[in-house]
C-alpha cells in the first residue's frame, strides 16, 4: 500500500523485537517461498490431517443432524412454546458475530492505516466468510419448512406476495447477504496478486491453470497496482459501514420485540461490540495454532498477537459496560417485568449460565491487563477460547432467559436442548474448521504481497 | 517460462464474463416462467379418468345442472362427487350394456366408489369453501372455465395463490346475480365493474382487507 508509514513503526521497529511486524530475517524471496510452499510444496503435517479428520467427522454429524431435521422437523430440538427460539438462533447470532473480525481488520484497520493488519487480514477474512456461511445455515434450519426458505426474498412469485418489509427478520436477510457478498469480493480482490504469485511458482499443470484462471491475468504492472489499490480502498469504504450495520440489524431482531430484556436501545452498539469481541477471539483461536504448526512466527509476530489482544480486550470492556447498563436499565425502567428479568437472570432456573457468562466473558479476560498474558500465545489462546464460550453463553442468556419467563406466569416454561441441538452446534463448528483447513491447504493464508511491501519499505529505508 | 494460456484465452474469458449475467438472469426467468407453464400448473391438460366422462355431453348436450351431481356445492366446502348410484339414475335405463360404463356398473355392484383422478387440488393449508363463493355470487365458470365445452375435464385456471388474490382484490370483476351462478353462458348486461360493485354490497362483502387477509384462507 502507498499509505504513509506510521511514525510509531519506525521508532519501535528498531528498538524492540516484540514490536516488529515482519521478522528482519525475511527477504522478498523468502517471504514468498515460505508462504506459497505451504500450499504448493510442503507435505501437510500430521496436525493438518488429524484436525481435518476430526472437523470433517463433525461436519458429517452436522449433515446427519440436518437430514434428520428435514425428515422429522424442528420437533427433534428442545424448542417449544414459550421458548421457540432455541439453539438455532443462539448459534446464528454467535456465528454472525464471529464473522465480524475479518471485515473489521480488512476495512476499518486499512482505513485507519494500521499496518499490523497486513499479515492477518487474509485469514481473518476467510474466517469471516466461513463464519457467515455457518451463521446463514441456522435461520434456514430453524424454519419449519426449510425448503421454502427463498420465500423471504422479494422475487416475483405465484403467491402474489412480498415479504413483510417491516420485520427485522427480512432486514436480516439483506444485511447478511450484503455482508457475505461484499466480504467475498473484498477477500477475492485481495487475493489476486497472491494468486498470480502462486501461478508463477506452481509446478503442476493443474495448479498452474487453476491459479492462472483465478488470478485474472495479473502481471503486477504499475497500472495493475494502481487499479488494485483504488478498488481495494473503495471496497474498504463500502465494507466499513457493514461492520457496524450487520450486527445492529441482527440486534433489532430482539430490540423490536417487546420481550423483557430485549426491548432496549443499547442493543445495536452492544451487539456490535460483542461481535468484534468474539470475532477477534476466534481469529486468535485459529491463528495461534496455525502460526505454531506452520512456523509463521516471522510474519505473525508477537506484535500482531498483542494488537489483536488489545482490540479484543477493548471490545470486551464495552461488552462489560453493556452488561452493567442492561442491569441498570432493568432496575431504572420501573417496569416490573424488566426488573423481574434482571433478578431471574441472576437467580432463576438459568442463573448459573449468567454467572458462568460473567466469569468467562468478563472476569477471565481481565487477565489481558498483563502484558505477559497478552504476549504468551498459550495463555492468549486460552483467554480467547473463554471469550468464545462466553459470547455463545451471552446469546443463550439473552434468548432463552428472556423467553422462558415473560409477562404471564401461566405461559412460563423451561427449555432444555436435546442431543440434536448439540450435534448441530458442534457440527457447525466442524463445518467451520473444515473450511478453514481446506483454505489453508489450497490458498495462501498470509498475504504475500503485503508482507513483501513491508519488507521492501524496510529495505528501501536501510539503503 | 512457457505461457500457460494461448492468446485466445483473454477473449474467451471476457466472453464468459459478459455472458454469465445473461445466462444467470435467463435461467432465473426461465424458472419463473416454468411456474406458469402447463407442465407445472396442468392448465388445459386433460386428465385420464377411469371412465371418460364428458361434461360437454352431459352439460351442454343434455342440459343437466351442475348440482345434479355436485350436490353439496351450495352448502359445504366440498362440492361433492356423485356416487355411482347417481350415474345409475339414468344409466340403469340407457346405455345399460355399454362397455364404456363397465367400471360404473362394477362400482355399483361391489359398492366401491370409482377412483376419479382429481383435477382441481388446492394445498391442504388452504381452507377453500365452495358454499361461500356460491352464496356471494361467484359463478362456477369463473374458476372452472367452460366445463360445458370439455369432453374430458381439465383445469382452466392455475389455482395459484396469486390468481386467488387477483379476484379477492377485485371481487366486483367476477360477481354475478345469485340466480346466474350455475349458468355457464351468462354475460353481464351492463358494465361488469359497476354491477359487480352493487352485487358485492348486496352480498355483504365487507372490505377487501378482510378477504385478502392471511386468515381468510389460512387458519
Amino acid at each position: 500500500m502507498s499509505s504513509p508509514k506510521l511514525v510509531e513503526d519506525k521508532v519501535v521497529e528498531s528498538s524492540n523485537s516484540s514490536h516488529v511486524l515482519v521478522s528482519p530475517d525475511e527477504t522478498l524471496e523468502s517471504a514468498s517461498a515460505k508462504i506459497s510452499s505451504i500450499v504448493l510444496e510442503r507435505k501437510h503435517p500430521p496436525f493438518w490431517w488429524v484436525s481435518f479428520a476430526i472437523a470433517f467427522a463433525l461436519l458429517m454429524g452436522l449433515l446427519y443432524g440436518i437430514t434428520i431435521l428435514f425428515a422429522i422437523g424442528v420437533g427433534i430440538w428442545g424448542i417449544d412454546i414459550p421458548v421457540a427460539w432455541g439453539f438455532a438462533i443462539v448459534n446464528f447470532v454467535w456465528w454472525i458475530g464471529i464473522g465480524h473480525a475479518g471485515t473489521f481488520i480488512s476495512a476499518i484497520l486499512l482505513l485507519l492505516l494500521q499496518k499490523w493488519r497486513n499479515s492477518i487480514n487474509r485469514l481473518a477474512e476467510a474466517m469471516t466468510l466461513f463464519a457467515v456461511a455457518c451463521a446463514g445455515l441456522f435461520p434456514l434450519l430453524h424454519l419449519g419448512r426449510p425448503w421454502t426458505f427463498f420465500w423471504i426474498l422479494p422475487y416475483p412469485n405465484t403467491m402474489g406476495l412480498w415479504p413483510q418489509f417491516r420485520s427485522p427478520l427480512v432486514w436480516d436477510v439483506f444485511a447478511v447477504c450484503t455482508y457475505f457478498t461484499v466480504s467475498l469480493i473484498f477477500w477475492y480482490i485481495g487475493l489476486i496478486p497472491d494468486l498470480a504469485t502462486m501461478r508463477d511458482r506452481a509446478r503442476t499443470r493443474l495448479s498452474k491453470v487453476g491459479f492462472g484462471i483465478i488470478s485474472l491475468g495479473w502481471r503486477g504492472s504499475a497500472i495493475h497496482w494502481k487499479h488494485f489499490q483504488t478498488v481495494y480502498l473503495i471496497l474498504a469504504g463500502l465494507s466499513t459501514p457493514l461492520v457496524l450495520s450487520v450486527h445492529s440489524v441482527v440486534s433489532t431482531d430482539f430490540a423490536v420485540a417487546n420481550i423483557p430484556g430485549w426491548h432496549t436501545t443499547i442493543f445495536p452498539p452492544f451487539f456490535v461490540a460483542g461481535a468484534i469481541y468474539s470475532g477477534f477471539a476466534m481469529v486468535l483461536n485459529i491463528m495461534i495454532p496455525l502460526r505454531y504448526v506452520y512456523r509463521l512466527e516471522s510474519v505473525i509476530t508477537e506484535r500482531h498477537l498483542n494488537c489483536m489482544a488489545g482490540v479484543m480486550f477493548a471490545t470486551g470492556l464495552m461488552v462489560g459496560y453493556g452488561y452493567i447498563m442492561e442491569t441498570f436499565t432493568g432496575w431504572y425502567s420501573g417496569d416490573i417485568y424488566e426488573q423481574y428479568l434482571v433478578i431471574n437472570r441472576a437467580i432463576g432456573p438459568y442463573g448459573w449460565t449468567y454467572w458462568l457468562l460473567l466469569l468467562v466473558n468478563i472476569v477471565i479476560p481481565q487477565a489481558l491487563w498483563f502484558r505477559r498474558i497478552r504476549s504468551n500465545p498459550v495463555s492468549l489462546f486460552c483467554v480467547a477460547l473463554s471469550v468464545n464460550v462466553g459470547m455463545w453463553l451471552e446469546r443463550f442468556v439473552i434468548i432463552i432467559v428472556s423467553l422462558h419467563r415473560d409477562f404471564l406466569t401461566s405461559s412460563w416454561g423451561i427449555y432444555a436442548p436435546t442431543g440434536w441441538d448439540w450435534l448441530i452446534l458442534f457440527g457447525s463448528v466442524g463445518l467451520f474448521v473444515s473450511l478453514v483447513f481446506l483454505f489453508v491447504r489450497f490458498l495462501p493464508m498470509i498475504p504475500m504481497s503485503e508482507i513483501k511491501e513491508i519488507v521492501a519499505e524496510r529495505e528501501e529505508e536501510a539503503a | 517460462m512457457a505461457q500457460i494460456f494461448s492468446p485466445g484465452a483473454n477473449t474467451l474469458f471476457r466472453t464468459i464474463l459478459v455472458l454469465t449475467p445473461f445466462l444467470l438472469v435467463g435461467a432465473l426467468f426461465g424458472l419463473y416462467r416454468f411456474n406458469y407453464s402447463p407442465w407445472q400448473t396442468q392448465v388445459g391438460v386433460p386428465r385420464d379418468q377411469p371412465v371418460p366422462f364428458s361434461h360437454q355431453h352431459h352439460v351442454a348436450g343434455l342440459g343437466i345442472d351442475c348440482r345434479y351431481c355436485h350436490t353439496s356445492v351450495e352448502k359445504s366446502a366440498f362440492a361433492g362427487m356423485p356416487s355411482s348410484a347417481t350415474c345409475m339414475t339414468c344409466h340403469s335405463q340407457i346405455w345399460t350394456q355399454a362397455p364404456i360404463l363397465a367400471t360404473v356398473r362394477e362400482s355399483l355392484a361391489t359398492d366401491l366408489p370409482i377412483r376419479w383422478t382429481r383435477v382441481h387440488q388446492v394445498a391442504d393449508y388452504v381452507y377453500f369453501d365452495h358454499s361461500v363463493h356460491i352464496q356471494k355470487g361467484v359463478g362456477c365458470v369463473s374458476c372452472h372455465g367452460r366445463v360445458d365445452q370439455m369432453p374430458i375435464t381439465w383445469k382452466a385456471n392455475t389455482l395459484q395463490m396469486g390468481w386467488c388474490l387477483e379476484c379477492h382484490k377485485h371481487p366486483e370483476r367476477a360477481l354475478r346475480p345469485r340466480s346466474e351462478v350455475f349458468n355457464l353462458n351468462w354475460k353481464p348486461t351492463g358494465d361488469q365493474n359497476v354491477e359487480g360493485s352493487t352485487l358485492a354490497k348486496q352480498a355483504g362483502i365487507k372490505s377487501i382487507q378482510e378477504i385478502i387477509d392471511c386468515t381468510a384462507c389460512h387458519r
